[in-house]
């Protein structure tokens, strides 16, 4: 019994990691050139860039791990640490600013009791600030899990950041 | 879809495509085009877009009305906004729950509905067709207008309203001489912020030698603030790829990139999806429509970097590596990607030349003034009445920008600057409202056309802030590769920010200025060059406001944090209990029908209770100077103690 059971553990743990393999590197020239289209993938399958991927990429793509990682901390898509389970991202372009996002900022940081660009300990919220995500007209705009809140005030914050782990909830 | 051969095939099926158009069109009474850009969508357009296509449906009106989806329409205010064809009907911030009654009323009996027309926050007169409203009627859209009726994801569509005719010109009766000719002629300028000669700049691409060569949209729109290149991707990817592709023709380019920003998920989108249509159809890729000339295009997406904009790192960023800009010359039309010669154009260039080629450099340049032709978008955004994306004549006031199209400042209050330019840019008082605008004229004013972001700012924003944040912005940015931009605007940031705190020293102003000319000179890319700018402009005009931030220790605007207070004057509180309840930290005591307390040494100024004060109450005020001493003193709190978090 328990042979088969690790066996059809292996077959699952294969299975994932042929799924992967195809989600990753199907269809792009293994060069430097897709580097970053590479990470896009890795970031998008994992919500991180896990270091053992670092090494396949360094090995397949012929590059020195610290390249890879000198062009992944270079730009802010990619993280090294897993991300929470709600993305929680506050516009902080010129329009935004001169409307009070700043102040949104800081009352999702005491609500959340972070600071920008970190995630809870419990792995429930990542709070990240944007430069501009170029809908002015509505702002200060938050965007949790990829929906907009436009005209956010201070007060809306606590509702906003519920909402999301109340829709959670419900998907559970 | 099937590949078009040769130039008449292109031709015949347009008139397939417009033939069997016109005989559907027929039965169609009304067309509802909504817009739905990506503003659009986080206002809720796909609801209205659901709850249009339920109602059709149950009513069995599919015959009879058409819906159809377009980019943005740039009046980013009203969104979500319809336009009912034919009369151009506007309605704006439209519900799901209007839905049925404007079905009803409008579609079916031709009546309009008062309460959805929009209205003039100037002089209150209502508008009910989109033309004569005065944000619209002001404006020159050139490149915008296909925004109103164009199905983004539809090629056929964009073939149907005369695409790729121009590029169709261009295959049978220019060589590659004659459309650069053509370009200088017309006098387009780099769309981009710099401003180059589009022409001269193909022209030194194509005289470059070596055989393989690459031409690049530059679409990492980083600007805070500037929205124009997503929404014209979003609205009309193939006049971008039109654009492109008589661009590669004339330079000689087999290959391109469109390199986007991440942020912008629906734009890239939509420009991956025309480039897989154009590629189908015989558009891109081997003998392009039956033709000698082949040309392939790829979209690389960003990966956030604000420097990546910046076009030596944009190059850096396509081959896989840091963005890090490089010293040039070389210039990329000499040596670009992966040392090849490359021509880099911005999405806004790239889209004017199909207009250029059909209608002509003569009748391009007509418009415009002596060094800058055609039109130019801007967004308008910050305390403005009517924000959105805006298309005029280059030439254009700022005064007729902002009051005109615009419809003044919110909330009556009065004008103070407009940041045009972007982190770039600068800021220009009111003083300078009459400058016609133009490359040339706000470079001497000391700001920058830059991609044409304009913020209008009112009384209540304070421009050591401004300056502050737009600083901040660019020292967060800097990649760090020469030290005048890594060291020196880290250095030029925490000046401002003791400024802002009420720690400024006499001599910081003199300090900010020498290091903001350190900076521009000794910076190798535009990042570094122009990042002063903000400050140095604000120092110019509103050198008063850094006076008393750092003499007085008061902030006039009533913005920075440090240098104010919010008090409750008993006398105007009804003891509502509204801020005491919003007050994260419970510095507000006060009962019921009495008037409400704040504790200052408990006070972390994030202005919940201001915001939630009643309109017609405004007991809560803000104070700043003198007063602000006062009220501290009164209460017993330290007024040199900071706002901690």
């Amino acid at each position: 019994m328990a042979c088969l059971q690790v066996n059809s553990l292996l077959i699952e743990k294969k299975m994932a990691l042929e799924k992967q393999e195809k989600e990753i590197f199907e269809g792009l020239e293994l060069s430097q050139k897709n580097l970053i289209h590479f990470l896009h993938r890795i970031q998008a399958r994992f919500g991180y860039i896990p270091p053992e991927m670092v090494d396949e990429l360094a090995q397949r793509l012929h590059l020195s791990p610290a390249e890879i990682f000198g062009v992944l901390t270079f730009y802010k898509a990619f993280t090294l640490e897993p991300r929470g389970k709600h993305q929680v991202t506050i516009c902080l372009g010129t329009a935004c600013h001169v409307r009070g996002g700043k102040q949104i900022v800081e009352e999702a940081e005491r609500r959340l009791g972070i600071k920008a660009g970190q995630t809870t300990p419990d792995r429930e919220f990542t709070l990240e600030t944007v430069n501009c995500l170029g809908c002015c007209a509505i702002g200060p705009v938050v965007v949790v899990d990829g929906v907009y809140h436009a005209h956010v005030s201070i007060d809306q914050v606590e509702k906003i950041l519920k909402s999301a782990t109340e829709k959670s909830h419900e998907k559970a | 879809m099937k590949k078009l051969n040769s130039l008449e095939e292109l031709e015949k099926w347009r008139q397939q495509i417009l033939g069997s158009r016109s005989e559907k069109s027929k039965k169609i009474l009304k067309t509802v085009i909504l817009s739905s850009g990506t503003c659009g969508q986080a206002s809720g357009s796909l609801e209205v877009l659901e709850a249009f296509k339920k109602e059709i449906e149950t009513r069995h009106l599919e015959e009879k009305i058409e819906l159809k989806v377009t980019g943005c329409h740039g009046f980013c205010e009203m969104e979500p906004n319809i336009i009912i064809e034919p009369d151009k009907i506007f309605y704006k911030k439209i519900k799901p729950e209007d839905v049925p009654l404007i079905i009803e009323k409008t579609l079916l009996d031709g009546e309009i509905i008062p309460a959805l027309v929009y209205q003039d926050p100037l002089d209150g007169r209502l508008y009910p067709h989109q033309q004569e409203i005065p944000f619209y009627r002001r404006q020159l859209r050139w490149l915008t207008e296909a925004n109103f009726y164009l199905d983004p994801t539809s090629l056929e569509d964009y073939i149907a309203h005369g695409g790729y005719e121009a590029l169709a010109r261009v295959l049978q009766s220019f060589d590659p001489e004659q459309v650069i000719e053509e370009i200088t002629a017309s006098g387009l300028r780099g769309r981009g912020g710099a401003g180059f000669p589009t022409g001269r700049k193909w022209k030194i691409c194509r005289e470059a030698p070596g055989d393989l060569k690459f031409i690049i949209c530059n679409a990492d729109e980083g600007d805070p603030g500037a929205y124009m290149d997503r929404s014209l991707l979003e609205g009309n990817p193939h006049s971008v790829l039109e654009g492109m592709i008589i661009g590669a023709y004339a330079i000689g380019a087999r290959e391109g990139f469109v390199y986007v920003r991440m942020e912008y998920p629906l734009a890239v989108r939509h420009v991956t999806l025309a480039i897989e249509q154009a590629r189908e159809a015989g558009l891109l890729g081997e003998s392009i429509l039956g033709t000698s000339f082949s040309f392939n295009l790829h979209t690389v997406q960003g990966a956030g970097a604000f420097v990546s904009g910046e076009e030596t790192s944009l190059m850096a960023s396509i081959e896989g590596r840091r963005a890090f800009p490089r010293q040039r010359p070389p210039f990329p039309a000499q040596s670009g990607l992966w040392g090849y010669p490359t021509n880099i154009n911005n999405v806004e260039t790239w889209v004017n030349v199909p207009l250029i080629i059909k209608k002509g450099a003569s009748w391009f340049n007509q418009v415009g003034t002596e060094g800058s032709k055609g039109t130019k978008i801007f967004s308008l955004v910050g305390k403005i009445n009517n924000t959105g994306l805006v298309e005029v004549p280059m030439g254009i006031t700022l005064r007729e920008i902002i009051y005109e199209v615009g419809g003044g400042i919110k909330g009556g209050r009065s004008f103070k600057a407009v940041q045009t330019g972007g982190p770039s840019g600068g800021c220009l008082p009111s003083s300078l409202l009459d400058l016609p605008v133009d490359y040339d004229t706000l470079t001497r004013a000391g700001s920058i056309m830059g991609s044409g972001g304009m913020i209008v700012m009112d009384e209540a924003t304070c421009m050591v802030d401004v300056a502050r944040y737009f600083l901040n912005f660019t020292q967060e940015e800097s990649c760090g590769k020469c030290v005048p931009c890594r060291v020196g605007t880290r250095q030029m940031v925490d000046i401002l920010n003791r400024i802002v705190a009420g720690e400024g020293e006499e001599d910081d102003i003199e300090r900010l200025e020498s290091l903001a000319q350190t900076v521009k000179k000794a910076s190798l890319c535009g990042l570094g060059q122009t990042a002063p700018n903000p400050v140095l402009t604000t120092l110019k005009y509103f050198r008063e406001e850094y006076e008393a931030h750092i003499r007085e220790k008061s902030c006039p605007a009533l913005v920075c944090k440090d240098l104010i207070v919010y008090y409750i004057e008993p006398e105007l509180c009804v003891g509502c209990l509204l801020c005491l309840k919003s007050c994260p930290t419970g510095a507000i005591s006060g009962e019921r029908k009495k008037p409400h307390y704040i504790d200052q040494s408990l006070c972390i100024k994030c202005g919940a209770c201001f915001e939630k004060c009643p309109k017609k109450v405004q007991a809560i005020k803000k104070y700043t100077g003198k007063k602000r001493d006062e009220i501290l003193a009164a209460s017993g709190a330290n007024k040199n103690s900071r706002v901690g978090l």
